[in-house]
């Protein structure tokens, strides 16, 4: 119960077939890594996950704690605890980072019940403070002329803020310098816990030296092809991605975490 | 969370109600010169008044429908379909005590009265063709501040009504303040004397009741040397099948160092064709400012316009328009230059959904024989569907060396990514189209009163709710 679990997922955009026969489940309390080439689909898994409209699910199901989502929309995944951080989030001028967090914490408050202001400002602070953001950042719109860095910050900002049971990071290194990475890494490590369970989606090893998982898989053409310990990661680190390459329909029995 | 209670109802829904029509004086349907003597008559005119409506009601049937330039919508108007004079009496209450019951509970549902109490300086509430209330907060009126309606303003102002009435906007302008001219009753006649600064705004309301009706106010500011004043309106209609038309002819004179502020939120049902001319003309060193909010209504055509005539005179437009499904807001402005040093800023901001449409349409004209004067431009659209249209028209005369202007236009489209994007933090569809609205007109609605800002807000999500699902 107490997991995201995907089975035998099979996912296609415009008649092509990304993904190809997923399983994984990642239980709370647990961090996965997911590394791959790239091509393989794992942002297309994480879109998939997270609901987006041009991906087409065929075969398979995603289960949130016992409960089917593949039949819900992205907002209502999202607040049943969902959370991905975009590997390219989205511009949205004219809508500061602060209304834009509070619009979605007001989001999962039930009917009626009104968001604390005071409340609401000390605890995006506090996070702020976590991930080294200046205050001035909150009257910002969101992401709108952010630099890499920035976004990926904000990223984690708002997960920390909204406290998900499940967090996907879509390749949250990447265009990160090391100072960052290891500020991000720090803010995820943070939200790491007993209730929560977190997939990151990775090419490269090096994030995973900051946040470093219970589980690596390597994703190849739709599928996970072999499943391991962090050490795992420090093995694709020293050889690559050769070899896997080659795998191909003899992959019958996904490996499962 | 803010918790302002709104100065206008602009919540469609809200406006979408009528009770039976109690009228006692009714011109019947069509117009002919016995229409214009019927209202003359009632309204117990001056001679030079009559005269003014039969010369205007030639203009109007010499003049062409804009259908050239403008919409083709336009011949949706019969003119011999619509009732062009509605009233119970001529006499507005000055206590809400004394309003009828049926009209007192309309302006009751559409908290007109609970407003006035909190924050406005005075109110005038119209109901089809007349004001049924009338009321100035008695500290504004003893510092000499008249607020009545138009009939009042000229039976009993007349050195004053008549020294401007007709003289910013002519009769035959175009052919709908020709109309206007022929026909109008209602609006609101104000004058500022000098010096005085009116602290609260005044407002009006303008509500049309009646099916197959057209509501013609006429309304005249006068903001004498050096005051100050802000005026806000606002309009609703119920939903009615056939079409009603409501066009209005609006005058300003800020006089020398005057600042003049005129508010609208323009809420009117979607089976309203909206076509009012509005002008303002500042003296040296005043400024009238045009805060334009088109909501609502079938068509509106409306160009806000400010005619800088002394030196160092301001004006500017601050327009939001939206465009729903089946609407088309034909928007803009019209800055004229006439001195040396004048500036001018346009801010128009437009969305439409749908099948929606916005135009813009400016108007900037600057002298060669004019040194120092500047206009700014900026007009931007969003588009939120596939099928929605904006139209820009921006025509800009500026000679001469001395003069700057400056024109920035832009298109924006609200992607699929930025929705999902949202959604996956926890807002819905529609809670995100809406937010990416606001964010869209943010910049500009900052700059309006605050009450008006959080009813804006409430407004849009109103809409964008409608507009997806």
């Amino acid at each position: 119960m107490n997991r995201l679990s995907i089975s035998n997922l099979r996912v296609s955009i415009a008649e092509q077939e990304i993904i190809r026969g997923l399983s994984l489940a990642v239980p709370k309390g647990e961090v996965h890594a997911i590394m791959g080439p790239n091509g393989s689909g794992k942002s297309t898994l994480a879109k998939v996950l997270a609901g987006h409209p041009d991906y087409k699910v065929t075969m398979g199901e995603v289960l949130m704690d016992g409960e089917d989502i593949l039949g819900l929309a992205p907002d209502e995944r999202a607040r049943k605890g969902l959370f991905l951080a975009f590997q390219y989030p989205s511009e949205i001028p004219g809508v500061t980072i602060a209304n834009f967090l509070r619009a979605a914490v007001q989001a999962r408050l039930p009917e009626g019940e009104e968001l604390e202001a005071t409340d609401y400002y000390a605890r995006l602070y506090e996070k702020m403070d976590l991930l080294e953001m200046d205050r001035s950042f909150t009257s910002r719109s969101v992401n709108e002329g952010f630099s890499g860095g920035e976004k990926k910050r904000n990223e984690i900002l708002q997960l920390a803020m909204l406290e998900p049971k499940y967090a996907v990071l879509d390749e949250t290194d990447s265009g990160l310098d090391i100072d960052a990475l290891k500020v991000v890494a720090n803010g995820v490590n943070s939200m790491r816990g007993p209730n929560r369970g977190i997939l990151v989606i990775t090419h490269y090893q090096r994030l995973l030296d900051y946040i470093v998982p219970d589980h690596v898989h390597v994703m190849v053409q739709g599928r996970i092809v072999r499943s391991g310990g962090k050490e795992l990661a420090l093995e694709l680190e020293e050889k690559g991605y050769e070899g896997y390459d080659e795998v191909k329909d003899e992959v019958s029995e996904p490996a499962m975490a | 969370m803010v918790k302002e209670v709104s100065p206008l109802e602009i919540e469609r829904n809200v406006g979408n109600f009528a009770y039976p029509e109690t009228h006692t004086h009714d011109a019947g349907i069509g117009l002919t010169e016995k229409t214009i003597h019927y209202i003359s008559d009632i309204k117990e005119d001056p001679d030079w008044v009559r005269e003014f409506r039969l010369n205007a009601y030639k203009t109007f049937l010499s003049k062409p429908m804009p259908t050239h330039w403008a919409s083709k919508d336009l011949e949706a108007i019969v003119f011999d379909n619509i009732r062009y004079y509605l009233s119970a009496g001529t006499q507005p209450k000055r206590n809400w005590e004394d309003v009828p019951d049926d009209v007192k509970r309309t302006f009751e549902r559409l908290g007109i009265p609970e407003q006035e109490r909190k924050f406005l300086a005075g109110v005038e509430a119209q109901f089809d063709s007349e004001a049924v209330y009338s009321n100035i907060k008695k500290a504004v009126g003893e510092q000499g501040v008249i607020f009545v309606g138009s009939a009042e303003g000229l039976k009993n102002h007349p050195e004053i009504f008549r020294k401007w009435f007709g003289k910013v906007i002519p009769t035959g302008d175009n052919k709908f303040s020709a109309l206007n001219s022929a026909v109008f009753s209602g609006g609101s006649f104000i004058y500022v004397p000098p010096g005085v600064k009116v602290k609260h705004p005044l407002q009006a309301y303008f509500r049309i009741n009646a099916e197959n009706f057209g509501q013609f106010e006429r309304t005249l500011i006068i903001c004498d040397e050096g005051s100050e004043l802000t005026y806000m309106e606002g309009c609703t209609a119920p939903k009615f099948n056939t079409a009603t038309l409501h066009s209005a002819v609006v005058e300003l004179v800020a006089l020398k160092g005057a600042k003049l502020q005129y508010i609208t939120v323009q809420n009117w049902s979607a089976n309203v064709f909206n076509l009012v001319t509005k002008r303002g003309i500042a003296h040296e060193d005043a400024e009238v400012k045009w805060i334009d909010c088109n909501i609502g209504s079938r068509l509106t055509m409306k160009y806000p316009g400010v005619i800088m005539k002394g030196r160092r005179a301001r004006g500017e437009v601050l327009s939001i328009a939206l465009a729903g499904d089946g609407q088309h807001q034909d928007t803009g402005a019209k800055m004229v230059h006439a001195a040396d040093e004048t500036t001018s800023n346009i801010i128009s901001k437009s969305i439409s959904i749908g099948k929606g449409r916005a135009t813009y349409r400016g108007l900037v004209h600057i002298p060669k024989h004019l040194k120092n004067c500047k206009n700014n431009t900026e007009c931007d659209a969003l588009l939120i569907n596939s099928t929605s249209r904006t139209d820009t028209y921006p025509a800009i005369t500026v000679r001469g060396t001395g003069n700057s202007v400056q024109h920035e236009a832009s298109v924006s489209q609200v992607s699929a990514e930025q929705i999902f994007y949202m959604q996956q933090r926890g807002l819905t569809e529609a809670q995100a189209m809406s937010l990416s609205v606001n964010g869209f007109v943010n910049d500009l609605v900052r700059q309006f009163p605050m009450e008006y800002s959080v009813e804006l807000k409430r407004l849009i999500e109103l809409e964008m709710e409608g507009s997806v699902g």
